[in-house]
């Protein structure tokens, strides 16, 4: 297979410009003559209905959530970033364009992030002209804070809600859109396969989630927007509901997934305290600025806390191990976030943890109270606090905090070109679902940044590149090939509802989470991957003997909404060992114990490995094929991380 | 901890549901209430029966999704706080807990504790937006806001369209979640070339929906998870008889 990323010709800061200029149109009067299917209505998924309803084209809309403006964008808490420069402190599209790469470990495409960087611009002027309420300074223009490691302030927000503010700038566009009628939503309707004609995306398979009837759409061009997949691990900072569903099911039609195993884990969420955890809690990075992370130094004092018998305060400055202090003097409690959390885990590993169950690391602001004043750091981290103590019961300005990592995102996706087309013509993905522009790691204030920079900004140039190469037929729902999908969809259900086993689907989503944060996680080694291996294919094939899903096919039925998604994950989850066994260096969120540097920070193999991995299914039970799509960087020198 | 449930339980729009006993044993005070409905419906699919069906999703209290009205409160006991972030350490050893969908007629139960919320996309769609196309706005710092204002605008903007104010209204009015969008917008410059045709399709919508009327019980702030101001109501009052008096409609 050949993998075309078509990147433009040209200097890099001229190649946007150019490609917009050499892609084909389509003229206003055709454009209502084409058909787009959206699936997702996250800030992609959102502004790319909605900018391409204003541009003419009818859009069908899709979201599994009874409203638009749920969507898990709406959970993004610090910021986005943009090269405005307002600050006047040396920003520029090309620093943030240099941070990015360089931030990703040299794992993405040079010409898509300079494009990200361009657009970043815009997207703040197009959201402020919307009405999202950014935070402001006394004379009345924007605010922007330092944000993820960054020299400059370039990252925009809006109190700890920056998410929100911007879906809902996007999502009043849609229904903007919808109300015109150029937008039809679907909502409570999950895309359950993609219809391909003649090699080309004509459409989609989806279920009505209070019916239960699966329906068919046919269009020209089918968008996914349908976010990550770090609910592989069970436990994430993501939504309940967050799946690899579309994403994975286009895969087995024949769309390559990239970099599976770029994961990041973030290092200051609020740890696990039972068995019935559903989901971790993430605490903003920016309380980093000022809590001091440490465990006990020696092995008691950390038995004697988790067992309850003395209390952090009780511990001495000498007896307490500042790690992150003591390893990385001159970044400290700032190193970025896969060193933060990978540190975590060794001091948990070596038994020094904290918390009932022993993984979690304190924050401690004990020294920021002393030195700031209560009121100060009240005005910082006020609402962190008392989320904090929300969920805990514990007061941070008495005790110090506990932490420990958990999976926030995933840089890998669908494979698609500069364009964001998949390999499959006229299958595109955006925002999280694609792999694009992150690299191995991303910085923080850059997955908001991203997906609106796909939905506003790309997507309405590149679309019509391939839609003005179409007739202007409409697609015909009745092509056997809907008929197939239907009858495939309708299959699975069937079988997930007929096996009627011993155990709940969350009972098998959980295991399979262990396995991945215990072998497919902070660190992974190539034993315990190929160990894995072997547990996800025994797993999923208990899980099509034993699974028991209750309940009735044309009703609300959230058991079988939720075996579909794990029946996908189970797949996808050894997709991912497979990718982080064939990458034999460290990079990024990917840090594999064989290759580090003697400090014990991760070890590129820039020779061999700078290459995007795209893999192809080949069936459930069979190896995926692997294809390269080597990375050139003319503009950025490769360098070593280091934050000693 | 032990507890005993008495949940809502309905099969579908036109069944007559009703309450259902259920008795939870060795609770941890450390769970979210939702963890604990989670830990009956894995007891109810191993004995084989149906789950308790309610929308959840972020778990952090900001998608809006989750609904539960909790011993007559919406959201339960603890103010400021979605269903999601209530913790099982409000609730004592032996306490009885009520738990019902939200009650309102523009909010049909779909079933058991999900109810059909959609008639506030149609409020948004009917005026609830800047009309401004992609591209081809000005710079961001050409519109300067007070940062008063935008403070403000963002404090009516934070509303997660969950709901609880309908819930909590004796009326089930609207008259909240509408407010904070038009007071939003009302209050930004962007906002206000459209505020006067904006107040009206939305107040018409809102009416054509079933919501009920405001008789300033002020239940609606009390219960909102966000704790979205009350003044907002007053604004949008404001807002609508100007709008009446001064129609841009020609």
């Amino acid at each position: 297979m050949n993998l075309n990323s078509r990147i433009p010709e040209g200097p890099l800061a001229e190649k946007w410009e150019k490609h917009k200029f050499n892609v084909k149109l389509v003229n206003p009067a055709n454009k209502r003559k084409f058909d787009i299917i959206v699936v997702g209505t996250g800030l992609a998924g959102a502004s790319a209905a909605a900018s391409l309803a204003e541009l003419g084209y009818n859009v069908k809309v899709f979201t599994f959530h009874d409203s638009p403006r749920r969507a898990h964008s709406i959970a993004a808490q610090g910021g986005i970033n943009a090269a405005k420069n307002y600050q006047n402190d040396g920003d520029s599209v090309y620093r943030l364009f240099y941070d990015t790469v360089k931030g990703g470990d040299y794992r993405s495409r040079e010409a898509n992030v300079y494009r990200l960087a361009q657009v970043s611009v815009n997207i703040i002027d197009q959201c402020v002209a919307q009405g999202v309420p950014f935070a402001r300074e006394y004379g009345g223009l924007l605010d922007n804070r330092s944000f993820g490691g960054a020299q400059v302030s370039r990252t925009f927000y809006a109190k700890g809600q920056t998410g929100q503010q911007l879906l809902l700038g996007a999502y009043s566009a849609l229904s903007r859109q919808v109300a015109t009628g150029k937008v039809k939503l679907y909502t409570r309707t999950e895309m359950l396969d993609l219809v391909l004609v003649d090699g080309q995306a004509r459409g989609i398979i989806t279920r009505n989630l209070i019916t239960g009837k699966i329906e068919r759409h046919a269009g020209h061009a089918v968008l996914l927007c349908t976010g990550g997949y770090g609910n592989v691990f069970y436990l994430s900072t993501n939504a309940m509901a967050s799946n690899a569903t579309a994403a994975w099911r286009a895969h087995r039609k024949g769309a390559l997934f990239a970099n599976p195993c770029f994961t990041q884990i973030h290092p200051t969420c609020i740890p696990v305290s039972g068995t019935y955890q559903s989901k971790l809690t993430l605490m903003s990075e920016s309380l980093r600025n000022d809590g001091r992370v440490w465990v006990p130094k020696s092995l008691e004092d950390a038995a004697r806390i988790r067992k309850g018998e003395i209390k952090p305060t009780d511990l001495p400055e000498e007896a307490r191990d500042y790690y992150l202090e003591r390893r990385y003097p001159s970044f400290g409690n700032l190193v970025p976030r896969d060193v933060a959390s990978r540190n975590a885990k060794y001091v948990c590993d070596e038994g020094r943890g904290v918390g009932g169950t022993g993984l979690a690391v304190y924050l401690d602001f004990a020294d920021a109270i002393r030195r700031d004043g209560r009121n100060t750091i009240e005005a910082r981290y006020g609402n962190l606090f008392e989320m904090y103590e929300k969920i805990t019961g514990d007061d941070p300005y008495t005790t110090p905090m506990m932490i420990y990592p958990a999976v926030h995102y995933t840089m890998g996706g669908l494979w698609v070109d500069y364009n964001l087309m998949t390999n499959i013509p006229g299958l595109y993905a955006l925002g999280e679902a694609n792999f694009s522009d992150h690299g191995a790691n991303r910085l923080g204030a850059s997955a908001l940044m991203q997906g609106l920079a796909d939905g506003y900004f790309v997507i309405p140039y590149t679309l019509g590149d391939y839609i003005a190469s179409l007739p202007f037929q409409k697609v015909d729902a009745s092509h056997p090939a809907f008929d197939e999908a239907e009858k495939g969809v309708k299959d699975t259900i069937n079988k997930l509802m007929s096996i009627k086993g011993k155990r709940t689907v969350d009972d098998f989503h959980r295991e399979l989470g262990n396995i991945m944060w215990e072998y497919c996680g902070m660190a992974r080694n190539a034993e315990g991957l190929q160990k894995a291996i072997g547990l996800i294919q025994q797993l999923r094939a208990d899980f099509w003997k034993d699974v028991n899903v209750g309940g009735n096919v044309d009703e609300l039925n959230m058991s079988l909404e939720k075996a579909n998604r794990v029946a996908d994950f189970l797949e996808l989850g050894e997709l991912m060992c497979r990718d982080a066994l064939h990458r034999e260096e460290s990079c990024g969120g990917h840090f594999r114990d064989e290759y580090q540097t003697p400090e014990g920070e991760a070890l590129r193999n820039d020779e061999e490995f700078t290459y995007v991995a795209a893999w192809q299914y080949t069936g459930a039970n069979a190896e995926p094929q692997l294809h390269k799509e080597p990375l050139q960087f003319d503009n950025v020198k490769l360098t070593q991380r280091s934050y000693k | 901890m032990n507890l005993t449930l008495n949940v809502w339980r309905q099969k579908g729009p036109h069944d007559k549901g009703g309450f259902v006993k259920y008795e939870m044993t060795d609770i941890n005070h450390h769970m979210s209430f939702l963890e604990m409905m989670d830990v009956l419906n894995e007891q109810l699919v191993k004995k084989g029966e149906e789950p308790v069906h309610f929308d959840h999703d972020c778990r952090e209290g900001i998608c809006g999704s989750c609904a539960m009205h909790i011993d007559g409160r919406p959201h339960g006991p603890m103010q400021g706080t979605a269903t999601c972030q209530l913790h099982m350490r409000v609730f004592k050893d032996g306490d009885t807990i009520t738990v019902e969908p939200w009650r309102a007629k523009a909010f049909p139960v779909i079933k058991d504790l999900v109810v059909d919320r959609s008639a506030f996309d149609r409020i948004i769609q009917a005026g609830g937006y800047v009309s401004v196309n992609t591209g081809g706005v000005p710079d961001a710092n050409e519109i300067p806001v007070p940062k008063k204002i935008a403070d403000e605008a963002f404090n009516a903007a934070t509303c997660i369209s969950c709901g609880a104010c309908v819930a909590a209204c004796k009326n089930a009015s609207a008259m909240l979640f509408v407010a904070a969008k038009v007071s939003q917008l009302a209050l930004l410059p962007q906002g206000k070339v459209e505020r006067k045709n904006r107040v009206e399709k939305m107040v018409a919508q809102m009416d054509a929906e079933g919501f009920g009327n405001c008789t300033n019980t002020q239940a609606c702030s009390v219960e909102c998870p966000k704790e979205i101001s009350q003044d907002f109501i007053a604004m949008m009052n404001r807002e609508y008889i100007t709008a009446k008096f001064t129609s841009d409609n020609v």
